[in-house]
């Protein structure tokens, strides 16, 4: 914060200056938006290009741009060269950390009372069903890149893999959903392992690029092979899960009548609910406890160098494809229970978007927290909810947050990436064991 | 044989769009290090305004062509330009410094915004337009009757390539902007303290490689008549894949990579299957970076601790 003198003494030059840049800005705007805001063409009845103007739209946005450019240099003003972070005095910080500790049990506790809770609210359980898929791909990709670092842009490929594997074999040959659940993860690893290879030599952005190419790929191939896959129709009349055989619903074997209670549809929600979310802990809890294990040691020294990790002796090639096979091992678990849980997959489901969504909630966590990506996954898809009745803007807003959240926090909301082993204090290494002297 | 140079010519013209994307991809690339996600969506945006300003100097009464052609070429050169400037300026500019995945994720979301941005200003349909240049050569007719056309609007593509590429190559060349350009490439630091204004030559990158894509998206606009919000994102990898399998860094290495993808794509859908073209197009990515990472012309990588 800077003394009060100091900013009583800048006004003068300071509204001017604001204003000229609000006005630049406005200027910049104007024209950006000019043609294609204030233009709006359609195709007529006769397939003849019409257009018809609207400075309104146009007016108003220019405005927001320039009241907008004025807030924000107001702001910076005000919170002067400091830091956005020195903004929260550190006793609240310390304060948050210890709260940290509560929120990951008071969370899981709450989750797992969510049915109770909101036993006849179907709209909240498949939210939180639909949250809970989201929590277990962000902690799958979570091993990729936030342990090891490497991006993968084509998650979304694995999930596919899983959520096809089970449909197909489900349709086809009539296996059970229990059967098929360690099938698809298996596939989908041995996929992680096809497209590890390939990938051992590239890092950073080339890496990004050819794990999307691999999505793509997949996608295409999955739309055109319509032999197996069906296309565009996709695969309908996947079947519904069973309670470990017992079938969920009404019939004479069914669990409600075993148990001699009414039935409800409600149960079978209830049961996917407590499926997606054992899955999505028995990822955090693999992830956790690899992370313990000297793969999980070497994931992390990947992520932080990949030459001194070489020269220390680790074996890149098999630390790179053993993180790329268990991210998409999870993947491949959750395509399945959203190929259970839907009745219905089509390539539409697994679309690039899907993989920046994934992605994204990996990058809001904070690469590598685990609580962070849960946090994430609550708020995106939240948000998403939101946005429901604007279809097309809610693209547009996930776009600027990713934006946003790389501009103001690029290491995420609980952006900790402390390796989980290092040294307390440095030690002085005798001279007789190593010929330069200290070390 | 009349069939294959058939598939010659078209594949040419639709190198030709892709190279001039894929000056943009290698020359950020080069200054910055980043892959520029969002630059497909420039192209797309290029498009769109190339496509309104159409509409309106022909609602306006004219018709020369060519004053209509010209003034649609400046006018989605320079909006675009400026909405590349203004993307370096927002989105990339404060993360340069920053982590090394950071402006990429940052440029995943600029490509969100503005696919969608132009969905929600200009809707989800596709917007055709009627033929504009119309005509042609016929260049050789075989006695079973297939004919090899070369239209006017294949020649313009063409030669508008050659022309702006020979015009860029001497910018980057010849010009005081194209040896800051190069020095910043080489070492941003000892650029600036030489006196290289190192924000202002990255903005420049990035305004002529938006400029380039807007006449990339005049072109499309022309030879397919028509544009719509999605077609940024596979035109985009296509043209990022020539860049890499030209040798990123490299302009003319960009425009060979054009040409390659170009002519690739258009025999694999004429000998092959139309349905894989993407995926055929995918895969030379894949394989280019696996076993060729430098390119054709690029220069090897130095990895770095």
């Amino acid at each position: 914060m800077t003394a009060p003198s100091t900013n009583t003494a800048k006004p003068a030059t300071g509204i001017s200056a604001i204003l000229k840049t609000a006005f630049i800005n406005a200027l910049i705007a104007l024209v950006l938006f000019s043609l294609m805001v204030g233009v709006r063409t359609e195709a007529g009845p006769d397939g003849q290009l019409t257009y018809w103007t609207r400075f309104g739209e146009l007016a108003s946005l220019v405005a927001a741009v320039f009241g907008g450019s004025i807030v924000i240099e107001l702001l910076r003003q005000w919170i002067g060269t400091t830091g956005a972070d020195k903004l929260v005095p550190p006793a609240v910080q310390s304060g948050m950390s210890l709260l940290g500790r509560y929120v990951a049990p008071a969370l899981l506790i709450f989750t797992v009372l969510v049915p109770v809770i909101f036993y006849n609210q179907r709209y909240i359980l498949d939210l939180a069903i639909l949250v809970l898929t989201y929590v277990m791909l962000g902690w799958g990709l979570n091993v990729v890149v936030g342990l090891a670092g490497l991006l993968d842009l084509g998650y979304v490929a694995f999930y596919a893999v899983g959520a096809y594997s089970y449909g197909l074999l489900a349709t086809n040959f009539g296996w059970s959903f229990w059967i098929c659940l360690p099938l698809a993860g298996i596939l989908a690893a041995f996929w992680g392992v096809l497209l590890g290879f390939p990938v051992l030599r590239l890092r950073g952005d080339y890496l990004a690029i050819v794990t999307l190419a691999f999505g793509e790929i997949i996608r295409l191939v999955i739309i055109n092979w319509q032999d197996l896959t069906g296309g565009p129709n996709g695969v309908s009349g996947i079947p519904r899960p069973s309670f470990f055989g017992i079938p969920l619903d009404n019939s004479d074997d069914g669990l409600a009548a075993k148990l001699g209670i009414e039935y409800s549809a409600t149960h079978r929600i209830i049961f996917l609910f407590y499926l997606i979310l054992a899955l999505a802990l028995l990822t955090n809890w693999v992830t956790i406890r690899l992370r313990r294990l000297p793969i999980g040691r070497a994931w992390e020294a990947l992520r932080e160098d990949e030459v001194a990790c070489r020269a220390l002796g680790i074996n890149t090639t098999t630390t790179k494809l053993t993180a790329f096979a268990t991210g998409a091992m999870f993947g491949g678990f959750a395509g399945a229970f959203f190929a259970t849980r839907q009745g219905f997959i089509s390539p539409e489901s697994f679309t690039f978007q899907e993989s920046a969504l994934v992605l994204a909630i990996v990058v809001l966590g904070g690469m590598g927290s685990q609580l962070g990506v849960a946090l994430a996954a609550l708020a995106m898809i939240g948000g998403f909810e939101l946005f429901r009745g604007l279809e097309t803007y809610r693209m547009l807003v996930f776009g600027m947050a990713m934006v946003l959240i790389m501009i103001w926090r690029p290491r995420g909301l609980v952006g900790h990436r402390a390796p989980t082993v290092y040294l307390t204090k440095a030690k002085a290494i005798s001279s007789d064991l190593v010929k330069e002297g200290h070390g | 044989m009349d069939y294959f140079a058939q598939q010659l010519i078209n594949g040419l013209v639709l190198g030709s769009i892709y190279g001039l994307i894929a000056i943009g991809y290698t020359m950020v690339y080069g200054i910055v290090g980043m892959i520029n996600f969002a630059h497909g969506d420039v192209f797309m945006i290029g498009g769109f305004i190339a496509l309104i300003t159409f509409l309106i100097l022909i609602s306006f009464g004219l018709t020369a062509i060519p004053v209509i052609l010209l003034v649609v070429l400046l006018v989605s050169m320079a909006i675009t330009a400026l909405y590349g400037w203004t993307i370096e300026r927002i989105a990339y500019r404060p993360l340069r410094h920053s982590f090394r995945l950071a402006p990429m994720l940052s440029a995943i979301g600029m490509s969100f915004v503005l696919t969608n941005y132009s969905q929600v200003a200009q809707g989800a349909r596709v917007k055709p337009i009627p033929p504009f240049i119309t005509g042609g050569y016929t260049l050789h007719e075989s006695p079973d009757g297939f004919v090899i056309q070369l239209s006017n609007i294949q020649i313009m593509v063409v030669v508008t390539t050659i022309v702006l590429l020979a015009i860029f190559t001497w910018l980057v060349s010849s010009t005081r902007l194209g040896r800051d350009m190069r020095a910043c490439e080489q070492d941003q630091t000892m650029a600036a303290l030489l006196g290289v204004n190192v924000d202002r030559t990255i903005s420049m990158t990035f305004v002529i490689g938006a400029a380039l894509a807007a006449v990339a998206g005049l072109m499309y606009l022309l030879y397919y008549g028509l544009v719509d919000f999605f077609m940024g994102f596979v035109a985009g990898i296509k043209a990022f894949t020539a860049a890499v399998l030209g040798g990123i860094g490299s302009l003319p290495g960009a425009m060979l990579g054009g040409l390659a993808i170009g002519l690739i794509e258009t025999f694999w859908s004429a000998y092959f299957s139309v349905e894989y073209k993407d995926v055929a197009a995918f895969s030379i990515l894949i394989v280019v970076l696996i076993f060729m990472p430098t390119g054709l012309l690029g220069r090897p990588e130095v990895e770095k601790v």
